[in-house]
């Protein structure tokens, strides 16, 4: 089943030219890695599929609805978005509240869920992520890596048909990616379906059912992700990856 | 001093103080409690970036903050009674103090409200509110925080700036001392009591500013991020 499509996608933030036109097909399940030299448009991507930013050009299919993504009302960017999730990357957990109330805020303040409800759901998603305990924490007194945890939860509080994860380990200190990469490994494993940009060639190769490869804002290669890594087809890809994969000193 | 001066002191304290309580304070209080309703909105406006009203926003900042707090007084009073508007001493500083200072904090309201990070207000989205939701929940509340030293400056003045008020004649504390003044001619003792009770006033803000900050702080810690 077909989650999400996404149809010659076009974006140019004043005279350049940052997405070309992509196309994408999201099936219910994938677990996508989206790879990628910096500056290739992968945020541009996600936040032009979650209208964070307005793409000039292009279709969304989801949900059984065709969007024309230049032209969104508000009320369907608002249907959409209450079926999606988004994990920054860093983090933007709201500053004022509390671990449990972050994960609960877009159930009791946007959907008007009963508080007591919500909890229950927020200390369930809490202790998916490991972060239970900490509950009653706010950001500023969480690590990098705890405070993503809950940013994760807080994207599943709303049920989602997928999740968009933008560079979730890339501020990280080292020693806390693995806590990340390991929640999102148990979500792919439970069956969620997620795009997840990344410069963790592990996650990609071993995680994710297909690999993505962009650059200058077109889609240059993609396919099982163990086809991209063991047989890439493009010059560029293989160049990218035998980069990526050399030890960063 | 002589005795008769202590004397004096000592009889003209509570007459001073009494307006101070039922005149300085209602006023301050009440005109700043307007000034953060027309602030909150007109900073929130402009934040949002709602054409036309935005602009009208502007002018009204541009105008308020352009022209002394005495001239506004006295057309808010004089001026109005002259075109048949009488709305009572009372009511026209209450008017023209919260007209004033709802301009000078909407800017301060804005400066913080700008200060916010971006990724708040987008999160909120992504969690499915609205931008009115995602101001009263996220943003004001944290906007408020950083905001809450200068409105408190801002409050403090206001304090000193409704004696301002005994020129289109309320008879708040420094009216009173003036025609106490007036009668006994001791000027310097009993202007130098008045500026001591402005003063306490002062301090006992003061003193709940650095309680309220403690209050407020709860969600700011040492270290992380
Ligand atoms: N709001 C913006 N205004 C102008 N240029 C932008 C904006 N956002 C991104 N860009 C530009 O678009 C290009 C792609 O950015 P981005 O999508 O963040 O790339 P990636 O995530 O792949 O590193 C970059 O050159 C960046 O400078
Ligand atoms: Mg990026």
């Amino acid at each position: 089943m077909t989650v999400l499509e996404v149809k010659g996608i076009e974006k140019s933030f004043g005279e350049s030219h940052i997405l070309k036109g992509l196309d994408l097909t999201v099936e219910k399940g994938d677990v996508i890695a989206v790879l990628g030299p910096s500056g290739s448009g992968k945020t541009t991507l996600l936040r032009c599929i979650n209208f964070l930013e307005k793409a000039d050009k292009g279709t969304l299919v989801f949900g059984g609805r065709e969007y024309d993504l230049a032209n969104m009302t508000k009320k369907d960017i608002a249907a959409v978005r209450r079926r999606t999730g988004f994990v920054f990357q860093n983090y933007n957990l709201f500053a004022n509240k509390t671990a449990i109330e972050n994960v609960t805020m877009g159930l009791t303040v946007a959907r008007k869920m009963d508080k007591a409800k919500a909890r229950t759901i927020g200390m369930d998603l809490l202790e998916k992520v490991g972060m239970a305990d900490w509950h009653d924490r706010y950001p500023s007194q969480l690590s990098g890596g705890q405070q993503q945890r809950v940013a994760i939860a807080r994207a599943l509080a709303s049920d989602p048909e997928i999740i968009y994860f933008d560079e979730p380990t890339s501020a990280l200190d080292p020693e806390l990616i693995g806590e990340v990469l390991a929640v999102m490994r148990r979500l792919a494993e439970a069956g969620m379906t997620m795009i997840v940009v990344t410069h963790e060639m592990d996650f990609a190769r071993n995680v994710s059912n297909r690999t993505l490869f962009m650059e200058h804002g077109v889609i240059v290669e993609q396919g099982p992700s163990r086809e991209v890594f063991e047989h890439p087809k493009e010059e560029r890809t293989r160049e990218f990856l035998r980069l990526e994969d050399s030890p960063h000193v | 001093m002589t005795a008769a001066t202590w004397e004096l002191i000592l009889e003209s304290f509570t007459k001073i103080l009494i307006p101070g309580l039922l005149m300085t304070i209602p006023l301050t209080l009440l005109s700043f409690g307007i000034a953060m309703v027309i602030a909150v909105t007109v900073a929130l406006i402009q934040y949002a970036d709602i054409p036309v009203l935005k602009q009208i926003c502007r002018f009204y900042i541009w105008v308020i903050r352009g022209t002394p707090l005495l001239v506004q007084l006295y057309i808010g009073f004089f001026g109005l009674n002259n075109i048949g508007i009488s709305i009572g001493p009372f009511a026209a500083a209450v008017l023209v103090f919260s007209i004033n200072e709802g301009a000078y904090c909407a800017e301060t309201i804005r400066g913080s409200l700008e200060a916010v990070p971006k990724g708040q207000l987008e999160a909120g989205y992504c969690c499915g509110m609205n931008f009115l939701q995602i101001m009263t929940h996220i943003v004001l509340p944290q906007a408020f925080r950083s905001a809450f030293p200068a409105l408190f400056n801002s409050l403090i003045g206001m304090v000193k700036d409704t004696s301002l008020a005994s020129n289109i004649t309320v008879t708040e504390m420094f009216q009173k001392t003036m025609q106490i003044a007036g009668r006994t001619y001791k000027f310097m003792p009993l202007y130098l009591e008045l500026a001591f009770i402005y003063l306490m006033f002062c301090t006992v803000l003061t003193w709940v500013q650095r309680w309220s900050e403690k209050k407020l702080s709860h969600y700011e810690t040492q270290g992380g991020r």
